[in-house]
């Protein structure tokens, strides 16, 4: 017998790509075109009028943030409704429990899937502002890198969330206040430090704050408002904490 | 193949299984028989190492399927009751996918899907999607797929459930030739025909626990008659009952429903003869053979269950 030729979590991995084949067509808007329109219109358009940011012209500060937030959005969006229509429409999830592949293995293939997603994204959408000179420092290099491990700090949580509700009406909650404040509170468009006092630590536990300053140091190659060390432990405690969760969320709804 | 003794599963409050005792041997075809509720399925989930007893002794194929599932897993098919194919992918694709569920090759899921695919007879649907294909087409590729690994054991719970009769008897038959091939199978039924035609050898659950076990024919020999005697009469929907009490000594048994009484007699035409000596006249006669049907409803009384 052929067997072990392929981990449970790379064959998981594999149907997503299976799938995503048919579809990637479309993905491209929202994942590249969108953002890049988004970079133009309000980087150039809008930076116009402002100038400069902390002593960067507009369209080079914001456009680290949009490469984090546009990580960020995918990882949330896919990690909604594909994963819970998994669990009660498809029913895939079922299909693979009554096979060797186990809920960690589950939980780490789509994991897998969304890094996928969100480098090939991030590396198209970086070439494109190069282009427009937005990249200022070789340490844009590790771009890529911080979009990766806040994939996994945004993904693995909300897999824990998706996995634990019945109906796809509660992601409308994830999104009115957690997602969208998120993405406006946490420096995309603007520093921290216009926020009021109250609401800045909205912006502290966010993930997408720490991976949009660690990106906007790379690209404008300057230091990050905290040690890079804590930001980063604060989106590995994110990524480390929710895997964890998902994967005990998963096998929960899988076992009974 | 399968050992369980007193095996239970509750939920919360609730026990599905109540202590269940059941042995099923290599190339044997077992069924699981009972109304809806009866436990069928839930004692499939801890067969299929889904779901953990609650106490109770369980190995399957020599393993317990609580500390090496996934090795056990790996050596069983299974045909869910509610489908669960990816209907965004190809029918092809939807075996090579699951082939690599099991660390096949590619080449070797390939190969696997093309061949299962033709035994299924739906090679020429390979390349289709799986929405656009009907309930019995969307049931033999489930199957197909659950033998991808080449099982010892093959579970399908309630495999022709919802099925034209059509698709049912293509779907026995495939299902015959699995087992003559020597694979186990086991499956949960509530339909009495597809018992007689698949099972070896059955239990009839009810209300989580076993209330019987045989082969088909020993168990309509030991709960039923040879024959039943169906009477119809034109006043029968009042005055069932009263007819009942008058049929009194005929046969073994008998048993006023709301439309027809039943006789079970081992000699149906002596019951019939019998019935007209004592100036019975029924708008109509039917005797016919025992079923496993007669033995089901006596063993699990004819109360709706739903």
């Amino acid at each position: 017998m052929a067997m072990g030729t392929v981990h449970p979590s790379i064959a998981v991995l594999e149907r997503h790509l299976t799938l995503y084949r048919r579809l990637w067509r479309a993905s491209v808007f929202s994942s590249f075109v969108l953002p890049v329109l988004f970079v133009v219109s309000i980087g150039i358009g809008v930076g116009g009028y402002i100038g400069s940011v902390q002593g960067v012209d507009y369209l080079s500060w914001i456009v680290p943030g949009v490469v984090a937030s546009t990580a960020f959005q995918m990882a949330v969006g896919e990690s909604t409704y594909s994963v819970l229509g998994d669990f009660k429409w498809v029913r895939a999830y079922h299909a693979m429990r009554a096979t060797p592949v186990r809920p960690n293995d589950i939980v780490t293939g789509h994991l897998l899937y969304l890094l996928f997603r969100v480098t090939t994204a991030v590396l198209a959408f970086l070439i494109v502002v190069l282009l427009f000179g937005a990249l200022h420092s070789p340490w844009t290099v590790a771009v890529p890198l911080v979009c990766a491990l806040l994939t996994v700090a945004a993904a693995a949580p909300v897999m824990a969330f998706a996995a634990s509700i019945e109906s796809d009406s509660h992601f409308a909650l994830l999104f009115r206040f957690v997602v969208i404040p998120s993405s406006l509170f946490s420096g995309v468009f603007f520093p921290v430090e216009q926020l009021p006092a109250l609401v800045r630590p909205v912006a502290y536990v966010s993930p997408l704050w720490h991976a949009v300053e660690l990106c906007r140091s790379a690209t404008l190659g300057v230091a990050p408002p905290w040690p890079v060390a804590a930001h980063v432990g604060c989106l590995l405690l994110w990524a480390v904490a929710g895997t964890v969760l998902a994967a005990y969320r998963f096998r929960r709804r899988l076992e009974d | 193949m399968i050992f369980a003794r007193d095996l239970v599963k509750r939920f919360g409050d609730f026990t599905a299984v109540k202590g269940i005792d059941v042995e099923v041997a290599p190339g044997e075809a077992f069924g699981f028989l009972g109304p809806n509720g009866a436990g069928k399925s839930s004692t499939m989930r801890m067969i299929s190492c889904v779901s953990a007893p609650t106490s109770g002794e369980l190995r399957i194929l020599g393993m317990d399927p609580v500390r090496d599932g996934t090795k056990i897993r790996a050596r069983l098919g299974v045909c869910p009751q509610l489908d669960n194919l990816d209907p965004d992918l190809s029918v092809r694709e939807n075996l090579t996918t699951y082939a690599r569920y099991f660390g096949l090759s590619r080449a070797e899921g390939r190969r696997r899907a093309d061949e299962l695919l033709e035994f299924v007879q739906l090679s020429d649907r390979a390349g289709s999607m799986v929405e656009p294909l009907s309930g019995g087409m969307k049931r033999r590729l489930t199957i197909a797929r659950a033998m991808i690994n080449e099982p010892d054991i093959v579970l399908l719970d309630e495999p022709t459930t919802g099925l034209d009769p059509q698709a049912r008897h293509l779907l026995w038959e495939r299902l015959f030739r699995l087992k003559q091939r020597g694979t186990t199978l086991v499956l949960t039924t509530h339909y009495m025909d597809e018992a007689e035609q698949l099972c070896d050898r059955l239990v009839v659950m009810d209300g989580g626990k076993i209330v019987a076990e045989g082969s088909p024919r020993s168990l309509i020999e030991t709960y039923s008659t040879a024959e039943v005697v169906e009477l119809r009469f034109p006043d029968g929907l009042d005055f069932n009952a009263d007819y009942a009490a008058k049929l009194g000594g005929i046969g073994e048994r008998v048993d006023p429903l709301p439309d027809r009484v039943l006789l079970y007699a081992d000699d149906g035409d002596a019951a019939v003869a019998e019935v007209q000596r004592r100036g019975l006249v029924p708008s109509s006669v039917l005797v016919r053979r025992s079923t496993l049907e007669d033995v089901f409803l006596h063993l699990t009384g004819r109360t709706l269950v739903d």
